[in-house]
């Protein structure tokens, strides 16, 4: 077996050295580091403020602008999901000692409740003020389903399980998907495009700036975290309680 | 040196392909492939980079100031996050061929039947 694997290694490198060199060479037809001239940028540069009265132009791309294309990448991430707890959920065998065991070290309990908060607020944060400040759905919400996985690490199972429960995630999950998809078929059925920002635009630089990209954000924040907990969870789970091996 | 940022997008992707071409693990192969899809992160961001440009962001910033594309980091970033829940499938499916052969590695499981 490892003869085949060296085989296999020295076969492989000329064949990936045609394809490095292939790649390089279309590489350098891009234009030079530091002076591209895309118009999209630019003009998204321009318009998002004025326009959408969002400070931070890369949320208008995500969820205005090119806000159908998320729609997308928001499925991507539920059909993993589902693929996963598909995989994963099914019959499990009792693991007395994961499910039982627990931190016993009271300076490590009270770090983790002292960070829980912090990472929490950190990440509630970063997907309140994602129109205007860097962050958004997307980053927020990995920062909150981390923040929830600090339960497992300084607690325990038991109190882990309790919040990364299938029946409190899995509605959230279908949620953020779901409320994302209505809003943009309810500006369809008011006769507006696809995803059409209904809401005026606000204040720049306030909660209320950027319009209806709020809700999208916030469902995709849902989305996200509780994407990420299921994952967490089913991987966890398998870990503590393997599945009963024979009986599918 | 203006090269360089391009050079290290192609080079992450060749060694990525390395990997999984002669990986002799399923986990090692998810991260081979993770590596891989890396490289399009470095090189989107390394085509919207202008020079002295920052954040597209304009809160105290004033409009029409040099700034890196929005459009390419939009693109990363929604890409590295669902990335993570696709590689949470691959291990899941790695997983599953573990508790059915008892083995990860690729070769063992090529008359792989379902």
């Amino acid at each position: 077996m490892s003869d085949r694997h060296r085989i296999r290694g020295i076969l492989a490198l000329p064949a990936l050295a045609g394809f490095g060199a292939l790649l390089f060479w279309g590489l350098s037809g891009l234009p030079p580091f530091g002076h591209y001239h895309g118009q999209y940028g630019y003009l998204i540069n321009n318009l998002a403020l004025p326009q959408r009265h969002a400070t931070n132009a890369v949320t208008a791309v995500v969820f205005d602008y090119r806000g159908f294309d998320t729609l997308g990448e928001e499925f991507i991430l539920f059909a993993a999901v589902t693929g996963v707890v598909l995989l994963l959920r099914r019959e499990r065998g009792e693991g007395e000692a994961g499910r039982t065991g627990r931190v016993t070290s009271d300076l490590l309990r009270w770090i983790g409740a002292l960070m829980l908060g912090v990472a929490l607020l950190v990440g509630l944060w970063v997907i309140a003020f994602g129109v205007v400040t860097p962050g958004g759905g997307f980053q927020g919400g990995v920062i909150v389903a981390g923040a929830a996985l600090l339960v497992f690490l300084t607690a325990s199972y038991a109190a882990w399980h309790r919040i990364a429960s299938e029946s409190a995630l899995d509605p959230v999950e279908g949620a953020g998907v779901g409320i994302y998809t209505v809003l943009g078929l309810a500006t369809l059925i008011a006769g507006a495009p696809f995803l059409h920002n209904f809401l005026g635009p606000g204040r720049p630089g306030t909660l209320l700036s950027g319009g209806s990209m709020s809700f999208l954000n916030w469902a995709t924040a849902l989305e996200v975290a509780a994407a990420n907990l299921v994952l967490y969870a089913e991987f966890l789970e398998e870990y503590v309680a393997p599945a009963i091996r024979g009986r599918r | 040196m203006h090269f360089l940022a391009f050079g290290v997008a192609g080079w992450i992707c060749v060694v990525g392909l390395y990997g999984a071409i002669t990986s002799r693990n399923l986990v090692h192969l998810a991260l081979c492939l993770t590596v891989t899809q890396s490289s399009t992160y470095v090189l989107l961001l390394a085509i919207g980079y202008r020079t002295h440009g920052g954040a597209p962001i304009f809160k105290g910033v004033k409009l029409g100031t040099t700034t890196v594309d929005p459009v390419v980091q939009a693109l990363t970033l929604t890409d590295i996050v669902v990335s993570v829940t696709v590689i949470g499938l691959i291990l899941a499916l790695a997983l599953d061929v573990h508790k059915q052969r008892g083995t990860v590695d690729p070769d063992a499981v090529a008359d792989f039947k379902g």
